[in-house]
């Protein structure tokens, strides 16, 4: 298999800011790739500099081969690149904007595919309808159209289903498993980690413009295969200061990673000990968003993310 | 080719679905213009050995041209980069002179369409003479594609609608309106004819005009390489600007 995207240390800042902070990465063709991290943490960027929406200050990116600035047509070709702002163009109907983004790619007999993709996405019925009377989901699954009328052998979806409904979202899936299935390259980015988990084989997860995990999904599970202990406290107990170091909360609940069983029975005595009552537990199996998390917390914070001197890069 | 088509044909299905507002509206504004003006002038008034009003024709047929191929540039970038929905045409394989010339195509169809329409209204007002339809052709193409071309700087810089409606107001109007359109040169006064001359948009009226009547300020030759140089300059800039990404790669 060869290599559908390489990035090689990218670098891009806003002003003082270090969006991406030397960013390599190699996606093979055929992956369903992940690419997570917290607001702010640069994948959007990544994705522009990828698409050509934005120049790196350093670095190169191609897309299968292909540069994406010295051989920038041939690379936009084999992209298709669903946005993250909900973005359209209020003058024409759903068929209208298809036919023009096709054309724009140099295809001018596309309706076979264009009514595919429609029918994939739920769209028929609003084909003739004006992008200004779709709702929010639909206008988000007209993006997702637009992206893939080309055929596109590498495809980006940056948070495609944001306000798209239940029943949608698994359309949606199946159709992007199905095009991954037929050799198209996917590379998605999303803060609906089970989405991530059961989708991608491989993630990236990036932290303020940096690489911070890459693995198999199934690696990053098991190196963080250990059990979550979730406590919900009662009313006006505290957690002995000890623990909450080592805490996380989520949803009202105290979450501690521990390494195995064995810590659980300790763990309760010692609260006992406290005399810290317990309102609710639950013991779980890690799962990405735990992984994640574990991730985020074992990074180093880089106190200079917003400037700081460049002396020492590599370039 | 096919990008640049079908981003001409979008650009000109974006103005002709709103062609009240985009024809239909300039037009009205400059039969407005005609109506007062030969009202008041027309009895007192000759130019060049004509009748105000058949003076005035031409020249309001250009200004509303030019106005227009410069708001249909302007108006469509700074729309599509405030919406977001400009990333469409960034994320395609459309090289930047496939860019330009669509934009620039689709402004200058816009300013005939706008041009023909003010001829067809008031051309009942005064008889008119087509003495060399060559020199009216050859600058309503090319001044419509000088202001073309200067929209999509200016919807490339503006970043906001009232940046582009100052551009508009403080730049474009003046330099439309004190070119000639009204009066002769000849009738100012000395140190105002002089001053005239450094703006490029009173050759192109001066030189429009003269396909009618056959008379002019200064010579079409002239006018024409004046407005040729012009329009080389500002299609170099708007090619040097699009090539650079600049505001809207970031
Ligand atoms: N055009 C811009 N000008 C200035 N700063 C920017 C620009 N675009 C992004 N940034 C900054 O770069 C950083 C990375 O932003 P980016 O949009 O890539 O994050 P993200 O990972 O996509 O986040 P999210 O999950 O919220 O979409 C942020 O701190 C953001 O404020
Ligand atoms: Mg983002």
């Amino acid at each position: 298999m060869g290599v559908a995207v390489s990035i090689d240390r990218v670098e891009k800042r806003f002003g003082p800011l270090r969006a991406l902070d030397g960013v390599s990465l190699e996606i093979a063709e055929g992956e369903f790739f992940g690419l997570l991290g917290p607001n702010g943490a640069g994948k959007t960027t990544l994705i522009s500099c990828l698409a050509g929406l934005a120049r790196p200050d350093a670095g190169r990116l191609s897309v299968l081969g292909r540069d994406v600035v010295g051989d920038y047509r041939a690379a936009r070709r084999l992209l298709g690149v669903v946005p993250q702002e909900l973005v359209f163009d209020p003058f024409f109907s759903v068929r209208e904007t298809l036919r023009i983004q096709s054309g724009y790619f140099g295809l001018r007999h596309n309706d076979d595919w264009i009514d595919e993709i429609l029918a994939n996405l739920d769209l028929t019925a609003k084909a003739d309808a004006n992008m200004r009377r779709l709702s929010g989901g639909m206008k988000r699954r007209v993006l997702v159209a637009q992206a893939l009328v080309h055929r596109p052998p590498v495809i980006v979806l940056d948070e495609p289903t944001a306000g798209v409904d239940v029943e949608l979202r698994q359309g949606l899936w199946q159709f992007v498993q199905r095009l991954n299935r037929e050799g198209h390259t996917i590379i998605l980015t999303t803060h609906y980690l089970e989405e991530a988990e059961t989708l991608c084989g491989r993630i990236a997860m990036l932290k303020q413009g940096r690489v911070v995990a890459l693995d198999s999904t199934h690696n990053l599970l098991a190196r963080f295969s250990g059990h979550t202990l979730s406590l919900r406290l009662a009313p006006g107990a505290q957690l002995p200061a000890a623990l909450r170091a080592r805490a996380g909360e989520r949803g009202g609940f105290w979450q501690l990673r521990l390494s195995g069983l064995d810590e659980v029975e300790p763990l309760l005595a010692g609260l006992r000990a406290e005399g810290c009552a317990i309102d609710d537990l639950r013991l779980a199996q890690a799962d990405l968003e735990d992984v994640f998390l574990g991730v985020m917390q074992d990074a180093p914070e880089m106190p200079d993310a917003s400037g700081g001197p460049p002396a020492g890069r590599g370039r | 080719m096919t990008g640049f088509r079908t981003l001409l044909y979008k650009e000109v299905l974006r103005f002709w679905k709103v062609g009240f507002q985009t024809v239909g509206a300039p037009v009205l504004t400059a039969l407005l213009y005609l109506l007062i003006f030969s009202h008041v002038l027309d009895r007192h008034v000759q130019v060049h050995g004509v009748r105000y009003t058949a003076f005035l024709i031409p020249g309001l047929v250009m200004m509303s041209l030019l106005q227009n191929a410069f708001a249909n540039s302007s108006s469509s970038l700074i729309q599509s980069k405030i919406t977001g929905s400009v990333v469409f045409v960034l994320l395609p394989p459309i090289s930047y002179l496939e860019f330009f010339l669509a934009y620039v195509v689709a402004a200058v169809l816009r300013g005939l369409m706008v041009g023909v329409g003010v001829l067809l209204v008031t051309g009942w007002f005064a008889p008119l003479d087509f003495v060399a339809p060559f020199w009216i052709l050859a600058f309503a193409l090319l001044g419509g594609g000088i202001l073309g071309a200067f929209g999509v700087i200016a919807g490339i810089w503006a970043d906001k609608f009232d940046q582009l409606a100052a551009f508009q107001n403080f730049l474009i109007l003046p330099l439309t309106m004190l070119s000639g359109v009204f009066y002769s040169l000849h009738s100012l006064p000395a140190f105002w004819q002089r001053l005239s001359h450094f703006n490029p948009v009173f050759y192109m009226i001066d030189g429009f005009r003269y396909g009618f009547f056959g008379v002019s300020d200064v010579a079409p030759e002239n006018s024409l390489a004046v407005v040729a140089a012009c329009f080389l300059a500002i299609s170099a800039i708007s090619l040097a600007m699009l090539r650079s990404g600049y505001k809207l790669r970031s």
